[in-house]
């Protein structure tokens, strides 16, 4: 954003990628070409501005794989191409410094403070004191660690999570086209994961950076992943796709074992609430005329009434045969709440939370609580068969909700 | 028992003494440290020569101060030379094993961070394998210091003056008390040198301190 854009070293955040393409890739070990950590004849492209995910047991070549982009391991043969350059055609130090790496256990300096942590590779770039200075204060607040609390402090003196957020600043430092990623977020308890990979994610849709990234963990991969490598022992790539095809569609009986039996639940967790049809709620407000509301109710094939208050925010269900035929509506014969998602809510959870209350809709709710529609258990497992979408609104009930 | 009196009349031949034994020390630890920096960098580079280096280093180390000095004043004479040559050889293994030892004690994965960040091979060795080495490296420094300090009382066999010049003037003269300043004083250089050292190391490696909080 300021001065350093110019070099294209960059002190603001740049954003884009570059492709990065595994033509034929292969490196075999002295012990043989089924050696732990043996690649064996890799093809991909990953596109600029994508995050790959290698994933596989241990002993498939996934970071050996990784670690021969910035060559830290020389394949035996093939190519690996960067926005069409070959690796190997260029400086090996020059090439490390315009990828960004972030390792196993972090790997931060434990001598060096965090500012200086982060500007190991500007600093290795020639870049003046303050322009550091400035790009660490910058990745800080970026990371979301307050610079003038973090900048003077040294590794030991960070949580495990912090010093995550510090390893991803700093391989961000030089504003690399390229990130290599070795289970950057291996070392914090689940709790924090999560969080961390939350964030990074956001940062990613900021950034656009092209992103490999290694992990033994397919949910971490199908989280995280706009491309998913799947690869087997012995370095062979078992599947390349987007974690929804992936979890569709395994490649192979190796890949259904891997992504695991529950795959139909993982591919929930790829959507959310807001991508289904939702199905209208049959609502009215306490107080409302008894007889209008159980002809409403009676005519859906769902067979609650949903009281909600004047700001549309739900207060409970009415049994339609609790509904009776003249007079007021009562709150207080409504029966307590379904679960509230929002359409935020990924599939696998609101399923969850269905299961865990046995009910059979959950109301799906705005910011603000007001109520948006139902979501139930036939909905969500009609979107893992698209293709067999059983009927999911009854078309006259939702003609009578409309109005 | 001690002659006070004495001791107050000579403070300058003293303070002469205690300066004498310093430099000596202080060249022969220096040295040393440049010498066994040398061959660590060497063996850094060519590890096949970590084994020849320290068997090397180590015979030295075996012969006795004595015997050492005996074998070299046919050669350099009575000289600070002499004095030297003997002072710095025992050196040499305390401090090459320590550099080795503070160098091999760095994680590979700093290793492979640093090389994966794009330091070269001699950035690596001196921003982050050099002092990550140095606590280790300064305790082979005080070993080193505190076992020269005894040996400079030594050398003053050669004429090399020193703390030992004390107390060998005072077995001459059977006058105790230069025998009680050399040994009282060399005792108390060698624990002030230690914790010294020790001070220093605290303060060029601020981190080792710091604690998670």
């Amino acid at each position: 954003m300021t001065s350093g854009n110019r070099d294209g070293g960059g002190t603001g955040r740049g954003k884009g990628g570059a492709t990065v393409e595994f033509r034929n890739v292969t490196k075999r070990y002295d012990q043989g070409q089924k050696g732990p950590g043996a690649v064996n004849d890799l093809s991909f492209t990953v596109p600029a501005g994508k995050v790959c995910v290698l994933v596989g047991p241990s002993g498939c070549g996934k970071t050996t794989s990784l670690k021969m982009v910035n060559r830290l391991i020389e394949p035996t043969s093939g190519q690996i191409l960067i926005d069409g350059q070959d690796v190997t055609g260029e400086d090996v130090t020059t090439l490390r410094r315009r990828i960004g790496y972030v390792i196993q256990q972090i790997g931060l300096f434990p001598h060096l403070t965090i500012g200086q942590n982060i500007g190991v590779v500007p600093r290795l770039l020639g870049w003046t004191q303050a322009r550091q200075l400035e790009r660490s204060e910058e990745l800080l607040a970026t990371v979301g660690l307050e610079p003038a609390r973090y900048r003077d402090r040294y590794p030991t003196q960070l949580s495990g999570g912090e010093r995550q957020r510090v390893g991803v600043a700093r391989a961000l430092a030089a504003d690399p086209p390229v990130m290599l990623m070795d289970e950057p977020f291996g070392a914090v308890d689940p709790i924090v994961r999560d969080r961390l990979q939350n964030e990074f994610l956001r940062l990613q849709q900021e950034l656009a950076k092209t992103i490999l990234f290694v992990t033994h963990d397919i949910d971490e991969a199908i989280k995280m992943g706009d491309l998913v490598a799947v690869m087997e022992v012995g370095g062979v790539l078992a599947q390349f796709a987007t974690p929804a095809e992936i979890l569709a569609n395994p490649a192979s009986d190796f890949v259904a074992r891997f992504v695991g039996a529950d795959r139909g639940l993982k591919r929930l967790s790829l959507s959310r609430v807001r991508d289904l049809e939702l199905r209208p709620a049959v609502t009215a407000r306490s107080g409302d005329p008894a007889a209008e509301a159980r002809q409403r109710i009676l005519a859906d094939s769902f067979p609650y009434l949903l009281l909600v208050d004047p700001e549309d925010r739900p207060i409970g269900w009415l049994d339609q045969a609790d509904v009776p035929g003249e007079g007021r509506l009562e709150e207080a014969r409504a029966i307590p709440m379904s679960p509230l998602v929002e359409p935020e809510t990924t599939l696998k959870d609101a399923l969850s939370m269905l299961l865990d209350a046995s009910v059979q809709a959950a109301i799906v709710v705005d910011k603000g609580r007001r109520v948006l529609g139902l979501v139930t258990v036939d909905m969500i497992s009609a979107q893992l068969h698209p293709e067999a979408r059983p009927e999911v609104l009854a078309p006259d009930a939702a003609a009578e909700a409309a109005a | 028992m001690v002659d006070w009196d004495w001791i107050f009349g000579h403070l300058d031949d003293i303070g002469e003494a205690l300066s004498e034994h310093l430099l000596l020390t202080g060249l022969a630890v220096g040295v040393g440290f440049a010498l066994s920096f040398a061959a660590a960098l060497v063996i850094h580079r060519r590890r096949a020569l970590y084994g020849p280096i320290t068997a090397f280093a180590g015979i030295v180390y075996t012969i006795p101060s004595l015997a050492l000095l005996a074998f070299l004043v046919p050669l350099t004479g009575l000289s600070v030379l002499t004095a030297e040559i003997a002072l710095v050889s025992y050196t040499l293994l305390i401090l090459i094993r320590n550099i080795m030892a503070g160098l091999d004690s760095v994680p590979p994965e700093m290793r492979e961070a640093a090389d994966g960040m794009g330091y070269t091979q001699w950035q690596r060795l001196w921003r982050v394998e050099f002092p990550l080495a140095l606590p280790v490296i300064v305790a082979g420094l005080r070993v080193a210091t505190v076992t020269t300090i005894g040996l400079v009382t030594v050398t003053a066999l050669i004429g090399q003056g020193g703390l030992g010049g004390l107390m060998i003037r005072g077995f001459i003269r059977q006058f105790d008390t230069l025998i009680y300043v050399g040994a009282v004083l060399s005792v108390l250089l060698a624990i002030i040198a230690d914790l010294a050292l020790l001070l220093v190391q605290r303060a060029i490696t601020p981190w080792t301190r710091m604690r998670t909080g």
